[in-house]
């Protein structure tokens, strides 16, 4: 009866092969076929960007793409973006020491919004990470903390960058 | 929220898609998502067949031809964005792309899309409105031009049948040196707006204005073309003081009213951004001369 297709998807540099409804949205499908958490799901209509994955390396709602629309591509979720299970990402790090999260809902849409946020602008000011970080939703913070861990994080992948 | 039930269709060609569409009933075709998706998981909209058409290849492109430029259905507004002819000839789709939602859904939504969704304050739909646009549809066995001023029928919905697809867009463009603005009054960056001002002007070396287009949007059920203020601004010299005169034309707008803003809040922000953009697009043209209106 329900319409089902085989598809496979690599995520974080695996590959998962699963037979899923089309019906599935693509963060459903990241976060109870394949079991990656770290995606959250908050509003589930596009708005509050927590569920923010990169397909093939450019941002989008994971909650708006039906899983198999993913079929054959390459996604990143927020487990992906350290480095191995030890150290965090100089982003992840700059958002430890700036408070720039409290409960963490929004964190993992905040992280991968920036990831392809900075890659495209390594030096950005004040104002262009919050018009960067507009489509992402944060109760707790007031941003100034996520602000200031993107500026700084914008100066820690410079350094890298540069050494 | 889940999307309901449906049969997923991803066919590899145009072709494939229209045949589909003249054969299902209630069939919905899904571009880059960003309006069907939410619509699908709040299930606003219940269709039994839901047809897939980004694995088709050849739909997605932005092509220089002669003074048109031609936009394919599929086209990202991502690609528009970052797009170097789009921002050398067409400086107002630029200036207005920048308004579409966010990196993370330009990054998925087209300009067909928002086409055929048609939301009223849709920024790439008041810009086609201003400049004229040509929408080319395809259905089994032809296809069809729809001139802009014909191609909203009502609130949200165009004026091609259900078993029509939208496969590009061509959009007319004005001499070098013209004058354009975008301007948008919405609660936060990103949001719909509640009402946009499109403008587009030519100057001659005398200052005189020679042609107008002057498009809202988000008052009236689609982007509107004010004639009342374009008939205004052509042979006159333009100045803070005409700016500011005929824009208070917008104020006669039928205007739609709900729970975001009554009808008079979006009659005052038509002529005030129109006002503004008035005076941004003739500091703009080559002929013009630098005014600020508040």
């Amino acid at each position: 009866m329900s319409d089902r297709r085989t598809i496979s998807v690599t995520i974080n540099g695996e590959t998962y092969e699963r037979e899923v409804e089309t019906r599935l949205t693509l963060a459903d499908f990241i976060r109870h076929e394949v079991l990656l958490t770290g995606t959250h799901v908050g509003c589930e209509h596009g708005v509050c960007g927590a569920c923010t994955i990169l397909l093939d390396g450019q941002t989008a709602r994971s909650c708006l793409m039906l899983a198999v629309q993913a079929n054959g591509h390459e996604i990143m979720t927020v487990e992906g973006i350290a480095p191995n299970d030890e150290e965090m990402h100089p982003l992840q790090q700059a958002f430890q020491d700036n408070h720039g999260l409290q409960c963490g809902f929004c964190t993992p849409g905040m992280l991968t919004t920036l990831i392809e946020f900075l890659g495209d602008n390594p030096d950005p000011t004040e104002r262009e990470v919050r018009e960067a970080i507009s489509g992402n939703l944060c109760r707790c913070t007031g941003y100034q903390g996520i602000v200031a861990a993107a500026l700084d994080a914008a100066k820690r992948l410079q350094g890298r960058a540069g050494a | 929220m889940k999307p309901p039930p449906f049969t997923y269709h991803d066919p590899r060609s145009i072709e494939d898609a229209v045949a589909l569409l003249a054969e299902k009933e209630n069939a919905k075709l899904l571009a880059g998502g960003q309006s069907l998706m939410p619509m699908l998981n709040m299930r606003f909209v219940l269709p039994d067949d839901v047809i897939d058409i980004n694995l088709i290849d050849g739909l997605s492109y932005i092509r220089e031809d002669g003074d048109d430029l031609v936009f394919g259905g599929m086209t990202r507004q991502r690609d528009i964005e970052f797009s170097d002819l789009v921002a050398r000839r067409c400086p107002l789709m630029k200036e207005a792309i920048l308004n579409v939602g966010h990196r993370q859904t330009r990054n998925r939504g087209t300009y067909g899309g928002s086409m055929s969704h048609l939301d009223p304050s849709a920024e790439l739909p008041s810009v086609s409105m201003a400049q004229d646009a040509i929408i080319t549809v395809q259905k089994k066995g032809g296809s069809r031009d729809i001139a802009m001023a014909d191609f909203p029928m009502a609130y949200m919905t165009p004026s091609f049948e259900l078993d029509e697809m939208v496969t590009d867009i061509r959009v007319p463009l004005w001499p070098e040196g013209h004058g354009y603005a975008f301007v948008e009054f919405a609660r936060r960056h990103g949001d719909f707006a509640i009402t946009s001002s499109a403008v587009l002007l030519d100057v001659d070396g005398g200052g005189k204005i020679t042609r107008a287009s002057v498009t809202v949007g988000g008052v009236g059920p689609s982007p509107l073309r004010v004639s009342a203020v374009e008939d205004g601004l052509v042979g006159e010299t333009g100045s803070v003081e005409l700016f500011t005169e005929v824009a208070e034309k917008c104020r006669e707008i039928d205007a739609m009213e709900d729970v975001y803003a009554p009808a008079w809040y979006r009659q005052h922000l038509a002529a005030v951004l129109t006002r503004r953009a008035l005076g941004k697009a003739f500091s703009r043209a080559a002929n013009g001369t630098e005014m600020i209106l508040r």
